[in-house]
């Protein structure tokens, strides 16, 4: 019973991993199952729900990146210890307890991948959309990153160093996209409107326009 | 494990498809099977490297064909199962057990907010020393458990250089089949692309791993 003892490791001898033939269904039975043994409460389910839907998402990780163009001690602290910057902000928790924030400029252009599974810094960009945890950009975000870029619309000259990280342990990666020219008078508010979940995963870079990735 | 979940540097998976205004969940399930496995790990029963692997077993065809949350409905199910929180006759039947105890407490709604606020940290405030230090060079390992591993096939037997120290962390080798934490640093480690991609790649560019003690030897 204990998670420690070796029962509860993996066998490989009997033919499980059942594929439910509708999810919906499947998922409401397992739901309404869990409900009756006691194992989870359901406004506890509808909250967490409501958490990534409506609360926890890319905003976040934009008023991060507006504040960090705007006050120069703040990109400082962020660069070189993101967890207590962003704590600064009130981000951190799940699936960000270790936040590492790498930063664009005209000479070196990041990209965040995870090639295992699909780890992705959740407090500050909310979960990953479909692209992000499928196998097209799983496979060659790390072995063509510019082929990568170019399906986003992405071109970069070839001297622009593409630096990809693949997040295979419990560190989380943030891209500081470069502030766009044409945007010195504007205040954090305005650039925070300006930054894409897209440019902080480093598939697309921020414009004035707004219009990073289309093809 | 050498399974489809370790893809990175293969070809044959298609273009990218970028949907324009993507819902956070596509359908109601989604949000539901999202929030059961958050909900259902407060019960300690795995790990989030357990978790992973239970991800990993699914047979390779099934994987590359389920959709990222079909991926996590057979991922709990396998769990739940294992930890004999619920066994399968109640999944397959989705009634609890004649005479089954009813578990208690339940995770409440105030305990999921401050879980997700305060996350599950993988780091290990241990004394343990680091066997390399930053621009060291170094050589990944070539291994090939037949087990967990987040050591990724195409970074295997790899000269690379040590970029940071990211200080000491469960190990998920060992974790994922609750054979012990065995904290020990983890490193992200620079790899020129023309190391592991030959000359191929652009002379520039460079991909960093986030890798454990126990994936490296020195160079």
């Amino acid at each position: 019973m204990s998670p420690d003892s070796p029962a509860h490791e993996h066998e490989h001898d009997h033919d499980h991993q059942a594929v439910p033939s509708d999810p919906a269904l499947r998922v409401k039975a397992l739901e309404s199952l869990l409900v009756e043994k006691g194992l989870v409460d359901r406004p506890a389910l509808d909250a967490l729900v409501d958490a990534y839907e409506h609360q926890i998402g890319p905003r976040n990780g934009a008023r991060v990146v507006a504040r960090a163009w705007s006050d120069p001690a703040y990109k400082q602290r962020l660069l070189s210890d993101a967890d207590a910057a962003m704590a600064e902000m009130g981000y951190g928790g799940f699936q960000g307890e270790h936040m590492v924030v790498v930063e664009n400029s005209a000479k070196v252009h990041n990209l965040v991948v995870c090639t295992l599974c699909s780890c992705y810094p959740w407090p500050v960009l909310g979960l990953p959309p479909v692209w992000y945890k499928s196998a097209p950009y799983r496979s060659r975000a790390v072995i063509d990153p510019r082929g990568v870029l170019r399906e986003f619309g992405l071109e970069l000259p070839e001297e622009v160093e593409v630096r990809v990280w693949d997040s295979t342990a419990e560190v989380r990666y943030l891209v500081l996209p470069e502030r766009p020219a044409g945007t010195e008078g504007m205040n954090e508010e305005a650039l925070a409107a300006l930054v894409t979940r897209d440019a902080m995963v480093g598939v697309g870079k921020v414009s004035l326009s707004k219009v990073v990735s289309a093809a | 494990m050498n399974s489809v979940h370790d893809m990175g540097g293969m070809d044959g998976m298609g273009p990218i498809v970028e949907e324009k205004n993507e819902p956070v969940f596509h359908q109601e399930w989604e949000g539901r099977i999202f929030a059961l496995n958050l909900a259902m790990g407060a019960w300690r029963k795995w790990n989030i490297d357990a978790s992973r692997h239970a991800r990993e077993l699914i047979p390779a065809a099934e994987y590359l064909r389920m959709s990222y949350y079909e991926k996590w409905v057979a991922g709990l199910i396998e769990l739940i199962a294992k930890s004999e929180l619920v066994t399968r006759d109640e999944i397959e039947s989705a009634t609890p057990a004649a005479g089954s105890v009813k578990a208690v407490p339940a995770l409440t709604t105030d305990q999921a907010m401050a879980r997700v606020r305060k996350g599950i940290p993988a780091k290990r405030n241990v004394d343990v020393p680091a066997r390399f230090k930053v621009g060291q060079r170094v050589r990944t390992r070539n291994l090939h458990p037949v087990r967990h591993t987040r050591l990724p096939r195409y970074a295997r037997g790899r000269f690379g250089t040590i970029h940071r120290d990211h200080g000491v962390f469960v190990f998920p080798d060992s974790n994922a089949h609750f054979l012990g934490e065995n904290p020990q640093h983890v490193y992200s480690v620079r790899f020129s692309a023309r190391e592991l991609w030959g000359e191929q790649a652009a002379a520039k560019d460079c991909v960093y791993v986030d890798m454990w003690d126990d994936y490296l030897e020195p160079a």
